[in-house]
């Protein structure tokens, strides 16, 4: 079968690669001193110039491509190995979970721009509507919170489709302008509005499920360690559910309609392509992401503000897609490590976050416009599994 | 009977003051191939165009195997039955070639949420069956390429990329093909190839009505059964391509004879 390479493509790389990142990651978010992290900054860039310069990197990389499962499989027990190794350090594991909501957002945000090729400028507005949700169900109804994650995404796209008439009517940089002035309304609707706290914000409960207090330190057994373990646990689970969704979504019919639609919408229409309804469908799955995403934090974070869905924020998930590669979900789980870690490890930076991002942006758009990890091509992954 | 598969009556566009195309009265026979030739812009994309609902026609009408079709939306004119290629060739350049001829085939690429997301192995054994259909048909312009689905179309030559617009055009099973100058491009050998691929199509195809808009005459004279000629949006003349250069008026117009 042509999907085949000529010759078998070993998982060893891939496997091998995965640990190496957790140690590394491990290291880096567990050094303190800002000599340490520096140094680590230092060894991990030049290790990674010198593994690309010898094709480790690219044998790696074919090498998860021929074995998605089992790299995807691999990546998440690193993950898990590396929670469990600061179990007892909230703050590290709230980063963590931090990296984690923002990958979750930006998989929906990939499904709109890198996908379909609408480009969403109010990515944190939607997390808003789902953060505002979940703060006004928990404290007036009793609704399981399972539930609200639900109510978050589906308040999210509904929300979105008031926006859906003027996307649909706009193209490229005025479509773009849509959302930048939803952005600014929904902010300021927020700050106005005495019954959704104002500017103080609300307060949220945290999460409950089944039972299970999320905000008591888990114990069991032996085994003690900070409550935030159970936010993380809920939201690894949250964004590997998004990613096998995302990732389905991307290898069915629709997924070549949504590209289709992305790269000749005239063309595509020409074959019965229906435009409107493949933006309007990218769009709303892609809002849902941000709900659900928002739901999980304003319970996590426990009380929830209009600053915190401000432009820039909503700024900061797209600069994280781009710096990724458009479309690649990989890509985003890369480079929202980076743009979330780098500058909560580098105090100094902490002031002048925004100047890296524009200065990360910039500079991959001049050097690799494909992105960190460019989308690879359009593949069937299930026509490969069954061996034929 | 119905003999003719497509009629139009009097159908005009216009651009602004611009007439592009005039009173246009046409019939194309069925299982006929038809070509369409005339200067640069005498209004045959336009005719395309218009057919194919890209542009509204200003007026007249357009009817397709019994069925008004005028001014109707591109999607519409595509389930009835007719698909076209493109002058400028308009691939999506990053997907593969699979995904740009099975894109062809959209109105049987199944579009439920739930089915394209959880019915997993249906949608394998549909891709399955389309990977099949569309490597065949590949088959029989090149069967190199058939061996390479999965290589984007960019990477490709140009006559790989006509071969591939004519795949994606043909495996909706059309009834009509609408070829807007496939020979645009290419080398004469290149060229010869194509025709003798388009007839060995027409061969094995029961139902298939051609309208071919060409510059290369080589390629009017050994395909069509009757020519159409254009000049500024009008038809100025109808009939096999002996009869239709052998007319002054066309040779004037046309081929630069005075």
């Amino acid at each position: 079968m042509n999907q085949h390479p000529s010759a078998p493509v070993s998982c060893l790389p891939a496997l091998l690669a995965v640990p190496l990142g957790a140690v590394f990651m491990a290291l880096s978010l567990g050094s303190e001193s800002q000599g340490l992290v520096f140094g680590l900054l230092l060894g991990g860039s030049m290790g990674l110039g010198l593994a690309h310069h010898l094709g480790w990197l690219d044998r790696a990389g074919c090498s998860a491509a021929a074995w998605p499962r089992t790299f995807g499989g691999a990546v998440l027990v690193a993950v898990a190995g590396v929670c469990l190794w600061f179990h007892d350090d909230p703050f590290v594991l709230f980063l963590i979970a931090t990296v984690l909501v923002y990958t979750l957002a930006c998989f929906g945000l990939n499904i709109q721009f890198g996908f379909v090729g609408v480009v969403n400028f109010a990515g944190a507005s939607f997390v808003g509507v789902g953060c505002y949700t979940a703060a006004i169900l928990t404290k007036h109804t009793a609704i399981p919170h399972l539930l609200v994650l639900l109510a978050g995404g589906l308040a999210a796209a509904l929300v979105g489709s008031i926006l859906l008439i003027p996307v649909l009517k706009t193209r490229g940089h005025y479509a773009a302008l849509v959302t930048i002035a939803f952005a600014l309304l929904f902010k300021i609707f927020l700050e106005v509005n005495d019954v959704m706290g104002g500017p103080q914000g609300l307060k949220s409960s945290g999460l409950k499920v089944l039972g299970w207090d999320f905000n008591r330190d888990v114990s069991l057994g032996p085994f003690e360690g900070s409550f935030y373990l159970n936010y993380v646990a809920m939201i690894l689970a949250l964004t590997v559910l998004g990613f096998i969704l995302a990732r389905r979504l991307e290898e069915s019919w629709i997924g070549l309609k949504l590209d289709a639609v992305r790269l000749d919408e005239l063309g595509g229409a020409c074959f019965g392509l229906h435009v409107p309804r493949w933006k309007i469908t990218a769009f709303t799955i892609g809002n849902f992401y941000c709900g659900v995403v928002g739901a999980f934090f304003a319970m996590m974070l426990g009380y929830i503000a209009p600053s915190n869905f401000a432009f820039g924020d909503s700024l900061i998930l797209i600069s994280i897609i781009t710096l990724g590669g458009l479309g690649s979900l990989w890509g985003t789980v890369a480079a929202t490590a980076i743009v979330i870690l780098l500058p909560e490890k580098f105090q100094i930076l902490q002031e002048y976050r925004f100047l890296l991002y524009a200065a990360l942006v910039i500079v991959i758009l001049l050097f690799r416009p494909q992105g960190l990890l460019p989308r690879p091509l359009r593949r069937y992954a299930m026509l490969q599994r069954d061996g034929s | 009977m119905n003999a003719s598969l497509l009629s139009t009556t009097r159908l005009s566009r216009s651009f602004g003051g611009l007439m592009a195309l005039s009173e246009l009265n046409l019939e194309v026979g069925r299982n006929s191939i038809l070509g369409l030739i005339g200067p640069n812009g005498s209004g045959k994309t336009t005719f395309f165009n218009v057919v194919t609902g890209i542009y509204a026609a200003t007026s007249g009408q357009v009817s397709f195997d019994g069925r008004d079709l005028t001014s109707q939306s591109p999607q519409t004119v595509y389930r009835a039955g007719i698909s076209r290629t493109f002058q400028r060739s308009r691939l999506w350049l990053p997907l593969s070639i699979f995904d740009n001829i099975i894109m062809g085939d959209h109105k049987h690429l199944a579009s439920g949420l739930l089915f394209n997301l959880f019915c997993r192995r249906r949608l394998k054994a549909q891709l399955k069956e389309s990977l099949a259909r569309a490597r065949e048909l590949v088959a029989i312009f090149d069967p190199d390429l058939a061996d390479r689905l999965f290589e984007p179309v960019a990477n490709l030559p140009m006559i790989a990329r006509r071969r591939i617009e004519i795949c994606r055009a043909l495996i909706s099973s059309p009834k009509l093909l609408l070829l807007d100058e496939p020979s645009a491009g290419m080398t004469r050998e290149e060229t010869f190839s194509l025709v003798d691929d388009i007839l060995e199509i027409k061969q094995r195809v029961d139902d298939l009505t051609i309208i071919i808009i060409e510059h290369e005459m080589s390629v009017i004279e050994r395909i069509t059964d009757r020519c159409v000629v254009l000049n500024f949006g009008e038809k100025i003349r109808e009939g096999t391509y002996q009869e239709v250069t052998a007319d002054p008026q066309v040779q004037q117009a046309y081929l630069g004879v005075d």
